[in-house]
């Protein structure tokens, strides 16, 4: 595996807008720096993760995927739905508990989801989207229009028992479904190089059946043809794959996480070798797609565009109080259907 | 007269062959795949039938034995517009996939805000009294009944199972619907025609107003036989009552008939902590106090795992027998009639 891209286009690298490419990969970048900050000044409740460091592996992935397709994603998944085209003020709102959230502010930064776009959304549950995808897949298949699914997994998640049986119950029913591990070397605190006990998770992989590829998800060209490929050959062959993605979590598990267990100095210089943003800006300079002042005015476009949603999203109010009882079910209710009316945990109590 | 799974596996042809969307997945449910005798099988208990050799491989899905992964598919293909019906044997392999269930399945339409619609059928089997042990006789209803998001089916006869799975068939939640392993060839009038069952109407099986006796599958039909005979020996008429929905669960039509006879029997086979009987009780003694001329009594199975020695099965079982001592007793006992 080389880091260093090749400086001469091969004839897909033909094909990829490097300055939109760069656009996609920056929005998401400035929105987790921002999502970053406001979590620290404490307006942003729950649990968040950030998808810095592991830009280029949701915007490839989703740079190959259309509206056939269904895409699955994890606790790490702000990067996912930005990459699949969701609205900046939706996912905001969401994180914020809004009513205009994507979900109506009823499933925050861990449960993001998007049934127009096929994001079937990302999930708490370590490892529990691999059999949502293979699930997606089988409907993609019945509706014979050559859609695809996706389930974005971590590393961590790799060694979750659902997600051994989704590799095989794939294999076996034949589903057309990309298993996408990003490699982002840690699973909260422990490595990867710890809790695999293989040597690759797409070697593993590879033993349940699949075809399997591991690359190098920091840069955004290698990532772009490995997915492209990969994405190409399950739709034409209907048959699941495995790729890894060998990234870098930049930031701790989740933000606040004082990273005891990992050395300051692998960090710094992860971020300054293996940075996907500053790759690709490199690239875009050295092919001389764009200079300076144009990649400039991308990030300063992209940071107005931000920030502005982001206020925008914060300015919604909060879901009214009925919306507690809403959406729990599709037809009627369930629970106790008590007397005259009375209902279950708040009988007796007066707000 | 029809068994219950006879009526299961025509309630399957007669919805598949209506509704494309439907598909089955589970273990065996065609079985022999990849070999001459593939379809062969139709499931553990038949239900599945013919329906691999009638609808094909693409809608009869036979999976390996993993059911983490296949109840999360369902629940993945159901979310993308199938209407997946799955097999899940016996109800004690529940355990394997409380997270499909209790994370997934129950939780996806709510937390993303009524985006997703999850048109889904778990079909299972719960219950003691074929001496298959510990792991293959349990009542594990509670803790699906306990989920938001999910809805519970209990149905203890022909009848009751043809109407109710149609309806859960094309309902468009998810339905945990379960059998008890003990009734499945328990046969009686089933009328020809398609009919739906509404959820959240308990079913009432006799009609009195001395005491009301609330029964669920197995226990139910114990029940039936216990009230018959309280009726021809004692003249005792009890409103025998099976909710056949748990969730939701009809106490409002429990609570008119306790309005009536002040005397309340709850019969159910899962443990005595945390179940449906003690949520029933709860419901009763919060919302229905004044009516009670007795103490609500319970009879469920002991705090023991399922032995498996028919010796101590039959000891852990509430009999016929039990049930009627327990309607003479809630019927002597006058100490709540100081509080009408
Ligand atoms: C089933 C389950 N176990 C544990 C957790 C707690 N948890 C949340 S994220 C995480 C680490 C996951 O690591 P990985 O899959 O590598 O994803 P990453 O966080 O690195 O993106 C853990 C253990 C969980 N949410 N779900
Ligand atoms: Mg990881």
């Amino acid at each position: 595996m080389s880091l260093q891209a090749s400086n001469r286009p091969t004839e897909s690298e033909a094909q990829v807008d490097l300055l939109e490419s760069f656009r996609a990969l920056y929005r998401i970048r400035h929105f987790e720096r921002l999502v970053k900050r406001e979590f620290e000044q404490g307006n942003i409740p729950g649990f968040t993760h950030l998808y810095l460091g592991q830009e280029a592996v949701a915007v490839a992935a989703c740079a190959h995927l259309d509206e056939r397709d269904y895409l699955v994603s994890n606790h790490r998944g702000h990067g996912h739905a930005l990459a699949r085209g969701c609205d900046l003020v939706a996912i905001f709102a969401e994180i914020l508990g809004r009513a205009g959230g994507l979900c109506k502010g009823k499933g925050g930064s861990m449960h993001l989801a998007d049934a127009v776009r096929g994001f079937l959304g990302c999930n708490g549950i370590v490892g529990a989207g691999a059999p949502l995808a293979v699930g997606a897949a089988l409907t993609a298949k019945r509706r014979g229009e050559g859609g695809v699914s996706v389930a974005f997994l971590g590393d961590g998640a790799s060694n979750e028992g659902v997600v051994f049986e989704s590799l095989n119950l794939a294999v076996v029913l034949r589903l057309p479904v990309v298993f996408l591990f990003e490699n982002n070397q840690y699973g909260e605190a422990t490595p990867a190089r710890y809790a695999v006990g293989a040597e690759s998770i797409a070697e593993r992989a590879a033993g349940f059946g699949l075809k399997a590829t591991r690359f190098d998800g920091t840069d955004y060209l290698t990532a772009h043809a490995t997915l492209g490929e990969i994405i190409h050959y399950v739709r034409e062959s209907g048959a699941p794959a495995c790729v890894e993605a060998d990234v870098v979590r930049f930031e701790g598990h989740y933000v606040g996480d004082s990273q005891r267990y990992r050395s300051k100095r692998d960090v710094a210089a992860a971020q300054a070798e293996r940075d996907p943003v500053a790759r690709l800006e490199q690239l875009i300079l050295e092919r001389g797609v764009g200079e300076a002042d144009a990649l400039a005015a991308v990030r300063a476009a992209v940071e107005k565009e931000v920030e502005g949603a982001y206020l925008t999203a914060r300015r919604q109010p909060f879901p009214e109080p009925a919306e507690l009882f809403r959406d729990i079910y599709a037809t009627d209710v369930g629970g106790p259907i008590l007397p005259r009316g009375r209902s279950l945990g708040q009988g007796e109590v007066v707000p | 007269m029809k068994s219950i799974r006879e009526v299961i596996n025509e309630v399957l042809h007669a919805e598949m062959a209506r509704d494309e969307a439907i598909v089955v997945l589970g273990e065996d449910v065609a079985g022999g795949m990849t070999t001459e005798g593939a379809g062969g099988f139709g499931g553990a208990f038949g239900f599945y039938s013919g329906l691999y050799e009638r609808f094909g491989s693409e809608r009869v899905i036979d999976c390996p034995i993993s059911e983490a992964s296949f109840v999360g598919a369902a629940v993945g293909a159901a979310m993308t517009g199938l209407r997946p019906v799955i097999d899940l044997q016996f109800f004690d392999f529940m355990t394997v996939c409380y997270d499909q269930l209790a994370n997934q399945m129950a939780k996806l339409r709510y937390m993303t805000g009524g985006q997703f619609k999850l048109p889904l059928v778990m079909i299972s089997l719960v219950g003691a009294g074929l001496r298959a042990g510990a792991q293959h006789s349990q009542s594990l209803h509670p803790p699906v009944v306990a989920l938001p998001g999910l809805k519970v089916v209990t149905a203890a006869d022909a009848y009751d199972a043809k109407g109710l799975l149609s309806a859960a068939i094309r309902d468009d939640d998810p339905v945990i619907f379960l059998l008890h392993k003990t009734l499945l060839e328990e046969k009686a009038e089933v009328p020809e025609e398609d009919y739906q069952i509404p959820f959240g109407e308990a079913r009432f099986l006799a009609e009195g107003d001395d005491v009301t006796v609330v029964a669920t599958l197995a226990m139910r039909r114990k029940a039936e036989a216990a009230c018959a005979r309280l009726a021809a020996e004692a003249g005792i008429a009890a409103d025998l009552i099976d909710p056949r929905t748990l969730s939701p669960l009809d106490v409002e039509a429990i609570a008119e008939s306790v309005e009536v006879t002040g005397r309340l029997l709850i019969v159910d086979e899962s443990t005595p902590c945390c179940g449906i009987a003690q949520e029933i009780a709860s419901a009763v003694a919060q919302h229905c106090f004044e009516w009670l001329r007795a103490p609500i009594r319970v009879l469920s199975t002991p705090f023991t795992p399922v032995p498996f020695s028919p010796a101590l099965e039959d000891l852990y079982l509430p009999t016929e027998r039990q049930i009627e001592n327990s309607v003479r007793a809630l019927l002597a006992d006058e100490s709540a009639s100081v509080l009408r």
